[in-house]
């Protein structure tokens, strides 16, 4: 299972990557694999505002339907499109496939994320699926 | 020992001894012994094989058949006896719908065929395997818009849809917190006026229905343009058969076209079985519920047919399933599937023609020798609200003394408003001469 050292963790299995300003968000390596092949992400609407918690999106796959929610509260500024067409790169590269991008509203909740030792650690404890 | 039970009672004790309990009723503890009945059901005792056949031909020989202009969603069309001959065969008749899917190429591939013909009727993208009936599949393409149009939480239906389609989704949206809000109607018409001061931001969508219950014709240029702005989904009911000749849904701009399908092929009955059809542009495909076949190839490359979004609300969705229906109307379905691949394009079309004709004829008539009028001037399809100027229930009554079903009170229906108007539909099935008998029998009680 691949950990990006550069990134935050949600404990719902999201990562997330900051640059100026903007979360970019997707799932782990660890959440797709427990997922399976995925065939469908529900992008959600540019423009909409989110609260940290909120649930924003859904992932199917052929195991089942997986809410995704967000790790950051702000305004939701970008979609990932190639994901309409080809669900599954978040199976192939699931940090380069971000499922959406987030203009945050609260850069201090980034803080209540997790980092890479600390997702490894949460990870080996949740148990495997 | 009963001949349908499988169980002996040996084997019913044992079984009851196996998991630690004294009587069947003992399985019952958990309800409260004052709701439960303490006493035998009043039904009769059991008859013979012969006693039960004596006994339903005597029921049935209570009906009465007449020459019929009952309409209201449900008309007298001719059926060819090849619809009856191909669903009657075991391979479609026994096996409703395909549970080990793949094996059952021949059942995938008329549902496939099925879906192919709505989308080429309707002119949408993407159709499903088929819903119960029209009003169930107007409530989940009402689901649809609600899950597609975010923070929704109210659908608009124009007044003049079908009776039964506003009750069932009354029924379905029971105890959520959904709002079904009526669009006045204006001289049979949705009122463009009414639409607007009620579309806001909670409004996820409009079901509106052409021909309308009064078999009028919508023209919704104007309500697909107000949807369009609002950025609505616009949910279109209508005959199947009028689509063979008018703007079909895709035309009208719907993104979800629903309808029933007991004008092809399926025999009126006494108001079902029947079967709906849903339709709507690929963007609401992952919205729509039940089952999607797809055509595919298989290693070989052979053509092969497959359940392409199956029963995604049990396997996959689950407890975020967005609809309860999992399964199809198969046999109806496939009924409806046989009567348009027989009837082929013209057929439908002339078919169409000659009921709308039909139906002009007897208005006309009616209007002729003054019987009363037509409730609203507006062109409509095979079926029309006439006033009579005598008392409806007369008029209804002295038809069936001539072995006719003179059409549908509508006061019962929609209310006073509708004092003395009749709903009268024509198929092809109707003839000149008993049209004819139909406009004598009023004009002998004027």
């Amino acid at each position: 299972m691949e950990i990006l050292k550069n990134l935050k963790y949600s404990k719902t299995h999201e990562w997330i990557r900051v640059e100026d300003g903007i979360a970019y968000v997707g799932i782990t390596d660890f959440a797709q694999h427990s997922l399976g092949d995925i065939v469908y992400v529900e992008l959600p609407e540019v423009d909409t505002e989110v609260s940290k918690g909120d649930e924003i999106s859904n992932i199917e796959s052929v195991k089942a339907a997986s809410p995704i929610f967000s790790p950051v509260s702000g305004t939701i500024i970008k979609v990932n499109e190639d994901l309409e067409d080809d669900a599954e790169l978040i199976n192939h590269k699931p940090y380069d496939a971000f499922i959406y991008a987030v203009e945050l509203s609260d850069p201090s909740e980034l803080d209540e994320l997790m980092d890479a030792d600390q997702y490894e650690e949460f990870c080996e404890t949740e148990g495997t699926h | 020992m009963h001949p349908y039970i499988p169980h002996t009672s040996e084997e019913v004790k044992s079984m009851l001894s196996d998991i630690g309990v004294n009587s069947i009723d003992d399985l019952f503890a958990d309800i409260p012994e004052v709701i439960k009945l303490r006493r035998h059901l009043n039904i009769p005792d059991p008859m013979s094989e012969f006693e039960v056949y004596k006994e339903l031909k005597s029921l049935s020989e209570k009906n009465k058949t007449a020459i019929s202009f009952l309409g209201g969603g449900s008309y007298d069309h001719i059926i060819p006896v090849v619809v009856q001959h191909i669903i009657s065969r075991s391979e479609f008749y026994t096996s409703y719908t395909p549970y080990q899917a793949e094996i059952s190429q021949g059942t995938l591939q008329s549902i496939f065929e099925f879906q192919s013909l709505i989308c080429e009727l309707t002119g949408l993208d993407v159709s499903n395997a088929s819903l119960y009936d029209g009003h169930t599949a107007a409530s989940e393409a009402s689901v649809m818009a609600l899950n597609s149009v975010k923070k929704s939480d109210t659908i608009l239906i124009s007044e003049y849809l079908h009776p039964f389609t506003k009750q069932v989704l009354k029924t379905y949206f029971l105890g959520l917190d959904i709002s079904i809000v009526e669009i006045k109607g204006k001289d049979g018409r949705t009122d463009i006026d009414d639409l607007k001061s009620k579309i806001s931001d909670k409004v996820a969508g409009l079901i509106v229905q052409t021909p309308n219950f009064l078999g009028i014709l919508e023209d919704l240029s104007e309500v697909s343009k107000i949807i369009r702005e609002n950025k609505k989904v616009l949910i279109i009911s209508s005959n199947p058969l009028s689509l063979s000749i008018l703007k079909n849904s895709r035309e009208w701009d719907a993104d979800i076209a629903i309808g029933d399908l007991q004008p092809f092929g399926i025999p009126q009955y006494f108001g079902g079985p029947s079967a709906g059809y849903i339709a709507a542009k690929e963007e609401y495909l992952r919205k729509m519920p039940g089952r999607i076949v797809g055509q595919t190839v298989d290693k070989d490359g052979n053509r092969g047919f497959v359940l392409t979004l199956q029963a995604r609300e049990q396997h996959i969705k689950r407890e975020r399933a967005t609809s309860n229906i999992c399964s199809n109307q198969a046999l109806m379905a496939l009924a409806s599937t046989v009567y348009m691949s027989i009837m082929g394009k013209s057929g439908l079309k002339d078919v169409a023609i000659r009921s709308v004709s039909a139906a002009h004829y007897l208005a006309d008539e009616l209007t002729k020798i003054k019987a009363g009028k037509i409730l609203f001037n507006q062109p409509y399809f095979n079926e029309f609200a006439f006033v009579f100027n005598k008392d409806a229930k007369t008029v209804i009554s002295e038809l069936k003394n001539k072995g006719i079903f003179g059409g549908i009170m509508l006061e019962p229906l929609l209310g006073e408003k509708y004092k003395n108007a009749v709903l009268i539909a024509t198929t092809e099935k109707r003839t000149k001469e008993e049209i004819d008998l139909y406009v004598k029998t009023v004009g002998g009680i004027l």
